[in-house]
Protein backbone atom coordinates (compact mmCIF):
# COMPACT_ATOMS: atom_id res chain seq x y z
CA UNK A 1 0.00 0.00 0.00
CA UNK A 2 1.80 3.15 -1.16
CA UNK A 3 0.68 6.84 -0.52
CA UNK A 4 1.64 9.86 -1.75
CA UNK A 5 5.19 11.00 -1.81
CA UNK A 6 6.69 13.21 0.32
CA UNK A 7 7.09 15.56 -1.90
CA UNK A 8 2.97 16.11 -1.71
CA UNK A 9 3.43 16.14 1.84
CA UNK A 10 6.21 19.24 1.75
CA UNK A 11 3.64 21.04 -0.71
CA UNK A 12 1.14 21.05 1.82
CA UNK A 13 3.21 21.93 4.40
CA UNK A 14 4.49 25.05 2.44
CA UNK A 15 0.87 26.60 1.74
CA UNK A 16 0.02 25.69 5.16
CA UNK A 17 3.31 27.55 6.52
CA UNK A 18 1.95 30.56 3.92
CA UNK A 19 -1.87 30.75 4.78
CA UNK A 20 0.03 30.96 8.43
CA UNK A 21 2.41 33.76 7.65
CA UNK A 22 -0.29 35.36 5.87
CA UNK A 23 -3.01 35.60 8.93
CA UNK A 24 0.16 37.05 11.53
CA UNK A 25 0.68 39.73 9.20
CA UNK A 26 -2.85 40.69 7.63
CA UNK A 27 -4.53 40.15 11.04
CA UNK A 28 -5.29 42.24 14.30
CA UNK A 29 -6.61 40.27 16.92
CA UNK A 30 -3.54 39.13 18.84
CA UNK A 31 -5.96 35.76 19.23
CA UNK A 32 -5.84 35.35 15.64
CA UNK A 33 -2.37 35.82 15.45
CA UNK A 34 -1.74 33.15 18.01
CA UNK A 35 -3.86 30.85 15.82
CA UNK A 36 -1.74 31.64 12.37
CA UNK A 37 1.28 30.93 14.60
CA UNK A 38 0.25 27.52 15.15
CA UNK A 39 -0.87 27.09 11.48
CA UNK A 40 3.01 27.92 10.91
CA UNK A 41 4.18 25.55 13.51
CA UNK A 42 2.24 22.61 12.62
CA UNK A 43 3.24 23.26 8.73
CA UNK A 44 6.79 22.57 10.35
CA UNK A 45 5.72 19.54 11.97
CA UNK A 46 4.22 18.29 9.18
CA UNK A 47 7.10 18.46 6.86
CA UNK A 48 9.52 17.02 10.18
CA UNK A 49 7.48 14.26 10.34
CA UNK A 50 7.54 13.68 6.27
CA UNK A 51 11.62 13.66 6.47
CA UNK A 52 11.52 11.31 9.34
CA UNK A 53 9.31 8.93 7.05
CA UNK A 54 11.36 9.33 3.82
CA UNK A 55 14.68 8.49 5.88
CA UNK A 56 12.83 6.02 8.06
CA UNK A 57 14.48 7.59 10.97
CA UNK A 58 12.58 8.82 13.89
CA UNK A 59 14.80 11.98 14.66
CA UNK A 60 12.39 14.15 13.32
CA UNK A 61 9.46 12.86 15.09
CA UNK A 62 11.33 13.29 18.56
CA UNK A 63 11.87 16.88 17.04
CA UNK A 64 8.34 17.51 16.55
CA UNK A 65 7.23 15.95 19.49
CA UNK A 66 9.49 18.86 21.38
CA UNK A 67 7.84 21.39 18.81
CA UNK A 68 4.57 20.70 20.36
CA UNK A 69 5.77 20.82 23.83
CA UNK A 70 7.13 24.40 22.82
CA UNK A 71 4.05 25.34 20.91
CA UNK A 72 1.85 24.73 24.24
CA UNK A 73 4.24 26.90 26.54
CA UNK A 74 4.23 29.44 23.44
CA UNK A 75 0.18 29.31 23.99
CA UNK A 76 0.12 29.56 27.90
CA UNK A 77 2.49 32.93 27.52
CA UNK A 78 0.64 34.32 24.83
CA UNK A 79 -2.50 33.75 26.21
CA UNK A 80 -1.66 34.73 29.15
CA UNK A 81 -0.28 38.06 28.15
CA UNK A 82 -3.42 38.68 26.00
CA UNK A 83 -5.52 38.27 29.13
CA UNK A 84 -2.94 40.54 30.93
CA UNK A 85 -3.84 43.08 28.29
CA UNK A 86 -7.10 42.61 28.88
CA UNK A 87 -7.32 43.34 32.18
CA UNK A 88 -5.65 46.78 31.55
CA UNK A 89 -8.69 47.85 29.69
CA UNK A 90 -6.31 48.33 26.59
CA UNK A 91 -7.91 47.86 23.26
CA UNK A 92 -7.12 44.35 21.29
CA UNK A 93 -5.05 44.97 18.28
CA UNK A 94 -1.51 44.27 17.77
CA UNK A 95 -1.11 47.46 15.65
CA UNK A 96 -1.44 49.88 18.92
CA UNK A 97 0.77 47.42 20.98
CA UNK A 98 3.36 50.03 20.35
CA UNK A 99 5.57 49.99 23.99
CA UNK A 100 6.18 47.32 26.15
CA UNK A 101 6.17 49.02 29.74
CA UNK A 102 4.70 47.08 32.76
CA UNK B 1 -7.13 -0.81 -4.68
CA UNK B 2 -5.21 -0.09 -1.27
CA UNK B 3 -3.32 2.77 -3.32
CA UNK B 4 -6.31 4.63 -4.18
CA UNK B 5 -7.73 4.51 -0.81
CA UNK B 6 -4.80 6.03 0.70
CA UNK B 7 -4.55 8.42 -1.59
CA UNK B 8 -8.51 9.31 -1.39
CA UNK B 9 -8.11 9.62 2.05
CA UNK B 10 -4.77 12.30 1.63
CA UNK B 11 -6.40 14.04 -0.41
CA UNK B 12 -9.78 14.58 1.93
CA UNK B 13 -7.22 15.18 4.86
CA UNK B 14 -5.03 17.44 2.50
CA UNK B 15 -7.86 19.41 1.35
CA UNK B 16 -9.53 19.78 4.79
CA UNK B 17 -5.94 21.00 5.95
CA UNK B 18 -5.64 23.48 4.14
CA UNK B 19 -9.25 24.70 3.60
CA UNK B 20 -9.90 25.03 7.35
CA UNK B 21 -6.38 27.12 7.31
CA UNK B 22 -7.66 29.58 5.37
CA UNK B 23 -11.26 29.44 7.45
CA UNK B 24 -8.98 30.24 10.70
CA UNK B 25 -6.89 33.38 8.67
CA UNK B 26 -10.43 34.52 7.34
CA UNK B 27 -13.41 34.63 9.87
CA UNK B 28 -13.48 37.69 11.76
CA UNK B 29 -14.81 36.29 15.01
CA UNK B 30 -12.05 34.51 16.94
CA UNK B 31 -14.17 31.69 17.99
CA UNK B 32 -15.01 30.23 14.52
CA UNK B 33 -11.41 30.90 13.79
CA UNK B 34 -10.42 28.67 16.80
CA UNK B 35 -13.19 25.57 16.01
CA UNK B 36 -11.86 25.85 12.63
CA UNK B 37 -8.16 25.68 13.76
CA UNK B 38 -9.08 21.99 15.93
CA UNK B 39 -10.64 20.75 12.72
CA UNK B 40 -7.47 21.69 10.84
CA UNK B 41 -5.28 20.09 14.05
CA UNK B 42 -7.53 17.20 13.57
CA UNK B 43 -7.19 16.88 9.76
CA UNK B 44 -2.95 16.72 10.58
CA UNK B 45 -3.32 13.91 12.52
CA UNK B 46 -5.23 12.41 9.98
CA UNK B 47 -1.32 12.83 7.54
CA UNK B 48 0.63 12.31 10.30
CA UNK B 49 -1.31 8.72 10.44
CA UNK B 50 -0.45 8.02 6.75
CA UNK B 51 3.00 9.07 7.33
CA UNK B 52 2.87 6.23 9.50
CA UNK B 53 3.11 8.91 13.07
CA UNK B 54 1.23 7.21 15.13
CA UNK B 55 2.25 8.16 18.48
CA UNK B 56 2.36 11.87 16.91
CA UNK B 57 -1.58 11.27 15.44
CA UNK B 58 -2.52 10.65 19.16
CA UNK B 59 -0.47 13.43 20.82
CA UNK B 60 -1.56 15.93 18.14
CA UNK B 61 -5.63 15.25 19.12
CA UNK B 62 -4.89 15.09 22.87
CA UNK B 63 -2.65 17.79 23.26
CA UNK B 64 -3.42 20.13 20.38
CA UNK B 65 -7.01 19.40 19.22
CA UNK B 66 -7.78 19.11 23.28
CA UNK B 67 -6.15 20.79 25.85
CA UNK B 68 -4.68 23.54 24.00
CA UNK B 69 -7.46 24.65 22.05
CA UNK B 70 -9.94 23.94 25.12
CA UNK B 71 -7.60 26.89 26.70
CA UNK B 72 -7.96 29.13 23.64
CA UNK B 73 -11.74 28.82 23.85
CA UNK B 74 -11.43 29.73 27.92
CA UNK B 75 -9.62 32.71 26.79
CA UNK B 76 -11.76 33.92 24.02
CA UNK B 77 -15.02 33.53 26.02
CA UNK B 78 -13.50 35.66 28.72
CA UNK B 79 -12.50 38.34 26.83
CA UNK B 80 -16.24 37.85 25.56
CA UNK B 81 -16.81 40.83 22.29
CA UNK B 82 -13.55 42.42 23.25
CA UNK B 83 -11.79 39.42 21.37
CA UNK B 84 -13.34 40.47 17.61
CA UNK B 85 -11.03 42.72 16.10
CA UNK B 86 -12.55 43.47 12.92
CA UNK B 87 -11.01 42.05 9.62
CA UNK B 88 -9.83 46.47 8.88
CA UNK B 89 -6.62 45.39 7.20
CA UNK B 90 -5.36 48.58 7.54
CA UNK B 91 -4.55 50.58 4.03
CA UNK B 92 -4.49 48.03 0.87
CA UNK B 93 -1.05 47.69 0.20
CA UNK B 94 -0.56 46.48 3.51
CA UNK B 95 -3.18 43.48 2.35
CA UNK B 96 -1.01 43.68 -1.14
CA UNK B 97 2.72 43.68 0.54
CA UNK B 98 0.96 40.44 3.03
CA UNK B 99 -0.04 38.23 0.18
CA UNK B 100 2.84 38.79 -2.09
CA UNK B 101 5.41 38.22 0.91
CA UNK B 102 3.25 35.23 1.44
CA UNK B 103 3.22 33.80 -2.19
CA UNK B 104 6.89 34.69 -2.39
CA UNK B 105 7.87 32.51 0.65
CA UNK B 106 5.50 29.58 -0.86
CA UNK B 107 7.51 29.57 -4.18
CA UNK B 108 10.74 29.72 -2.70
CA UNK B 109 10.13 27.11 -0.54
CA UNK B 110 8.58 25.02 -3.54
CA UNK B 111 11.15 25.80 -5.52
CA UNK B 112 14.28 25.23 -2.88
CA UNK B 113 12.88 21.49 -2.46
CA UNK B 114 12.58 21.10 -6.22
CA UNK B 115 16.39 21.82 -6.64
CA UNK B 116 17.47 20.24 -3.91
CA UNK B 117 15.79 16.88 -3.36
CA UNK B 118 14.94 16.15 -6.73
CA UNK B 119 13.61 13.06 -7.53
CA UNK B 120 15.25 11.83 -4.35
CA UNK B 121 11.96 12.63 -2.30
CA UNK B 122 10.35 9.24 -4.54
CA UNK B 123 12.50 7.04 -2.85
CA UNK B 124 10.98 6.33 0.91
CA UNK B 125 12.82 4.20 3.25
CA UNK B 126 11.88 0.55 4.05
CA UNK B 127 10.19 0.82 7.56
CA UNK B 128 9.09 -1.81 10.64
CA UNK B 129 5.66 -2.21 11.57
CA UNK B 130 6.74 -0.74 14.56
CA UNK B 131 8.10 2.67 13.41
CA UNK B 132 6.39 5.60 15.44
CA UNK B 133 4.68 3.44 17.56
CA UNK B 134 4.37 4.80 21.04
CA UNK B 135 7.05 1.95 22.36
CA UNK B 136 9.68 3.01 20.07
CA UNK B 137 9.21 6.96 20.48
CA UNK B 138 9.26 6.21 24.81
CA UNK B 139 12.70 4.17 23.93
CA UNK B 140 13.83 6.98 21.85
CA UNK B 141 12.87 9.58 24.62
CA UNK B 142 15.00 7.86 27.56
CA UNK B 143 17.95 6.63 25.63
CA UNK B 144 19.04 8.64 22.87
CA UNK B 145 17.34 11.57 23.34
CA UNK B 146 17.07 11.95 26.84
CA UNK B 147 18.61 15.52 26.92
CA UNK B 148 15.83 16.95 24.84
CA UNK B 149 13.20 15.36 26.67
CA UNK B 150 14.64 16.69 30.24
CA UNK B 151 15.09 20.32 28.44
CA UNK B 152 11.35 20.17 27.51
CA UNK B 153 10.76 19.49 31.05
CA UNK B 154 12.35 22.34 32.24
CA UNK B 155 10.66 24.75 29.25
CA UNK B 156 7.20 23.34 30.15
CA UNK B 157 7.54 24.32 34.00
CA UNK B 158 9.14 27.93 33.25
CA UNK B 159 6.36 28.31 31.04
CA UNK B 160 3.46 27.55 33.62
CA UNK B 161 5.33 29.91 35.96
CA UNK B 162 5.44 32.61 33.88
CA UNK B 163 1.94 32.21 32.78
CA UNK B 164 1.22 31.93 37.29
CA UNK B 165 2.68 35.03 36.88
CA UNK B 166 0.68 36.86 34.02
CA UNK B 167 -2.11 35.80 35.22
CA UNK B 168 -1.66 37.85 38.97
CA UNK B 169 -2.62 41.33 39.61
CA UNK B 170 -0.44 43.94 40.06
CA UNK B 171 -0.73 46.51 42.64
CA UNK B 172 -1.45 48.60 39.48
CA UNK B 173 -4.41 46.91 38.52
CA UNK B 174 -5.91 46.99 42.20
CA UNK B 175 -5.76 50.43 41.79
CA UNK B 176 -7.09 50.66 38.09
CA UNK B 177 -10.28 48.69 39.54
CA UNK B 178 -10.70 50.79 42.85
CA UNK B 179 -10.68 54.16 40.32
CA UNK B 180 -13.42 52.11 37.72
CA UNK B 181 -15.82 51.23 41.26
CA UNK B 182 -15.63 55.00 42.61
CA UNK B 183 -16.30 56.58 38.94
Amino acid sequence: MRGPDVSWYLIVSAILFSIGVLGVILRRSPLIVLLSLEIMLNAANLALISFARLHGDHDGQIFALAVMAVAASEVVVGLGLIVAVARRKLVLDVDRFRVLRG
Amino acid sequence: MGDILVWAIWILAAGACLGSGIAVVSFGNPFFSALALIGNLASLAVLFLLASAEFLAAAQVLVYAGAVMVMFLFVIAYLGGRADTPFEGGPSWVSAGAVVAATALLVEIVVVIGLKAGDALSREADIERSFGSPAEIGRLFLTDHLLAFEITSIVLLVAAIGGVILGTKTRDEDELDRLGESA
